[in-house]
């Protein structure tokens, strides 16, 4: 076993890398062979190198409230996360079976709301929902598809169980740096990628662009599409400069566009241009200022009328927010069993709503043991961590989840496995959870692996970026990989 | 291509530029002041003032510091954050186009511009420029070359990078003439006659910021004259910093847009570009001096805004009822 790993504690935490005290999982073991024959000097150029290569080309995020320099670097963590293709071909079963119940009940609610007739989920959890856009009742949206894009976050349990955390399905957002990850592994580490059938994660932009191209109004053989920014001072203005690069489409804020006659059109050098689908990075509520929010200069005026005409298609469609609303989120296993008759194959992290009597009575005597998350927010805020916080802190919480239990759920907090990563000049376990993109076009695609983020401070079981975490390439190691073992080499 | 991209693509060329013609011009007046440092009574301070006017920042300048001598000066064009035409000003603005239209342009451009912001952002590129300027200058300018060069060589040769060449055009004009212009606001230390051995200086210093002092050695023979310096910066037809080169070269760019003919125009930038690139064609370094040399470079500014104006109310200021292009 080589230096890097002497004294690694596994803890009591399911570990990705090793199943006891120096016992190495069989789908880490040729990574861990190559750690043996490295020297110290050589990783650390190797870091200095990713490093580097990620501030070059300028792969950074904005942080909000920060003076010193909006930009950073988000931490890249060169200890790849493994799964094997056996456990991955349950996941993506798993988020085929959850994408496709969550796009049923978006159209069922949005129509004859049979699921909230039939009573399986509360109608009030879904009319009280702050996304429910009523003004969409009855809207056809194109080929049926609501949520073309999901970012669905997994974590694993202390007996490594995968269980859905939460879904994005409004505008996911990080997918830039799965594939900017990838590519600078394989700068940094040339012949691992030769040693491992990594399966590869660089079509996504092309199954992106199908996706938009296939979700074009009807009888459009060559449609525009553009990607929607709010603008350069964007949290994840660089990932919408690079997926639009990598699709070959043109990037748009809302000052670009203009809509005229039921059609959107951009201002381009040589007049206007018409405009077919939109890949949008703006939420609903900043759309289209004759819409929605009034006060919204981000958006187009008159967008949602083309919309609605079917000129213009959107992705995500409007009206997606609902689904990914934390209480929503609790009914997802009973949505699959009654959309698809099916049991979940990845269950749900258990969920306690405020909203119910008894549930906030747990809530409020437990939240010291409890996980508190607001139901529309994203990025780590308006959460509370019982275990880590101050008294106050509860008492604050406690106010809050009194004051609008529509607004609240509870969660036990769930020990996330750890993952090997170099932290303070040696490797230690910390946490990690998956987030795999998912496209819902002709056919619904899943990256191969997709994002994981890694909670770099110690014992911290937050992993956004904007809280400090750092992210790791993942791999999904071909179903020939058991076979070649030790041939390859 | 979006008139919003094709406003920063033409930015962020001007920007990076204007960075560049700012190192050229406090490097050659730093080495200046060397030579001029073994002359007698020279007055050391006073030979910054005339870089801070072609700039025409005179009042910032005096407002930020409370010494205003050379270390003021350097600082001022250099790294000042409130001078919007500081080198480091410059790349900012630069960068921030690019990041506007990283999808435009090439990975190769963006990480060259990327590069030289992190330079001058940083502790070593400050270091640099308080061990050796000289070394300092040499990589703004050895870093726009880089970047045109990076430009050129992986940037489809379309509609984007002929903005991006009358950006870069448009304002070497502009600072050409304003380098010329320097002269003018220089005055000769008292006992010094108008073509003497500093006088003499101040002309090739000019030259040397222009990188042209080569260049005139191959074309003129002789000693180093005001109207010959003059009429080579303003006229030659194939210096690549001259003034009528650079408008000749943007002119094509701007046809090459539009598709209409170097006879004729198709807009308003079009004509104002043609009509200045004939009077510079036809102008004699005897009509200049005429005219007055100070006075000829400031109109020749003035005209160079209304281009730039009506360019960007051609292609930038679309409005809503325009012609429609569909597919």
């Amino acid at each position: 076993m080589g230096d890097f790993f002497t004294g690694y504690e596994v803890g009591d935490f399911f570990d990705e890398m090793f199943s006891g005290p120096g016992t190495v999982r069989p789908h880490y073991a040729k990574l861990l062979d190559r750690f043996a024959e490295m020297k110290p000097e050589e990783f650390e150029r190797k870091r200095d190198l990713a490093a580097s290569t990620f501030l070059r080309q300028g792969i950074t995020f904005t942080v909000y409230n920060d003076d010193e320099g909006t930009e950073r670097i988000f931490p890249f963590d060169l200890i790849p996360r493994i799964i094997p293709a056996a456990e991955w071909d349950v996941i993506e079963r798993g988020l085929v079976q959850r994408i496709t119940a969550l796009n049923l009940f978006l159209h069922d609610i949005y129509h004859s709301q049979n699921i909230l007739r039939d009573g399986v989920i509360p109608k009030q959890i879904v009319w009280e929902a702050a996304h429910f856009r009523s003004e969409f009742m009855y809207f056809d949206v194109p080929k049926n598809i609501y949520i073309h894009l999901c970012g669905t976050d997994l974590v694993r349990d202390e007996r490594g169980n995968y269980l859905v955390l939460e879904d994005n399905a409004r505008c996911p957002s990080g997918v830039s740096y799965v594939l900017q990850n990838r590519q600078v592994m394989r700068r940094v580490f040339p012949n691992l990628f030769a040693r491992h059938r990594v399966r590869p994660v660089e079509d996504y932009s092309q199954e992106l662009l199908n996706m938009l191209s296939y979700i074009a109004p009807t009888g459009l053989t060559e449609p525009t599409v553009v990607l929607l920014t709010p603008g350069i001072h964007n949290s994840a203005y660089f990932e919408h400069s690079f997926l639009a690069r990598s699709m070959g489409i043109e990037i748009v804020e809302g000052r670009d566009l203009v809509a005229e006659d039921g059609h959107v059109f951009m201002r381009t050098t040589k007049g206007l241009k018409r405009v077919d689908v939109i890949y949008r990075r703006i939420n609903d509520d900043f759309l289209d200022p004759q819409v929605f929010r009034k006060d919204s200069g981000l958006g187009v005026p008159g967008l949602v009328d083309a919309y609605r005409r079917g000129h213009v298609s959107l992705a995500n469609s409007i009206g997606t927010g609902v689904a990914d609303d934390k209480v929503v989120y609790r009914y997802v296993p009973e949505m699959i069993r009654y959309y698809l008759d099916q049991d979940a194959i990845l269950p749900n992290v258990p969920t306690y709503l405020a909203a119910n009597k008894d549930e906030l009575a747990y809530i409020l005597d437990n939240l010291d043991k409890l996980v508190i998350k607001a139901a529309n927010e994203s990025g780590g805020y308006g959460m509370l961590i019982g275990s880590q916080a101050s008294k106050a802190e509860r008492e604050r919480f406690r106010e809050k989840v009194k004051k609008n239990p529509r607004n609240y759920i509870g969660q036990p907090e769930i020990p996330l496995s750890r993952s090997p990563s170099f932290c303070d000049s040696s490797i230690q376990g910390r946490h990690v959870d998956l987030r795999p993109y998912i496209l819902y076009g002709e056919k619904v695609t899943i990256i191969p692996g997709g994002l994981t983020r890694v909670a770099l401070r110690d014992g911290s079981l937050v992993v956004n970026s904007s809280q400090g975490g750092g992210s790791k390439d993942t791999w999904i190691i071909g179903e020939n990989e058991e076979r070649n073992n030790g041939v390859v080499e | 291509m979006l008139s919003r991209v094709a406003d920063s693509l033409y930015w962020m060329s001007r920007y990076i530029e204007r960075a560049e013609n700012n190192a050229r011009l406090a490097d050659v007046n730093l080495q200046f002041l060397l030579d001029l440092a073994n002359q007698p009574q020279a007055d050391m301070q006073q030979q910054w003032n005339p870089i801070i006017s072609s700039l025409e920042e005179n009042e910032l300048f005096v407002a930020l510091y409370d010494k205003l001598d050379g270390k003021a000066a350097i600082d001022f064009v250099t790294l000042q954050e409130n001078n919007p035409n500081s080198i480091y000003s410059c790349l900012t603005l630069a960068r921030e186009n690019a990041r506007t239209t990283r999808e435009q342009i090439s990975s190769e451009m963006w990480e060259q511009i990327n590069r030289l912001y992190l330079f001058v952002k940083s502790e070593s590129g400050k270091k640099l420029l308080r061990s050796s300027p000289f070394e300092f200058f040499k990589r703004i300018t050895v870093g726009s070359h880089l970047f045109q060069g990076v430009t050129d060589s992986t940037m489809t040769h379309g509609e984007g990078w002929d903005f991006i060449r009358i950006g870069k055009l448009l304002e070497r004009a502009d600072c050409t003439s304003r380098i010329l212009d320097v002269k003018y606001h220089i005055l000769l230390p008292s006992g010094e006659k108008v073509g003497g051995n500093i006088d003499t200086i101040q002309w090739m210093a000019v030259l040397k910021s222009c990188s042209a002092l080569e260049a005139y050695r191959k074309a003129y023979v002789g000693q180093v004259a005001p109207w010959k310096v003059a009429e080579f910066i303003i006229t030659h037809s194939a210096f690549p910093r001259s003034i009528r080169f650079s408008v000749d070269y943007f002119d094509a760019a701007l046809h090459h847009i539009s598709g209409s003919s170097e006879s004729n125009y198709m807009n308003e930038a079009e004509r104002l570009s043609g009509q200045l690139r004939y009077d510079l064609d036809y102008v004699t370094i005897g009509d200049i001096f005429d005219f007055g040399l100070h006075e000829y470079l400031e109109q020749i500014q003035e005209r160079l805004v209304e281009i730039s104006d009506a360019l960007h109310s051609t292609y930038c200021a679309s409005a809503a009822h325009e012609k429609i292009v569909t597919g």
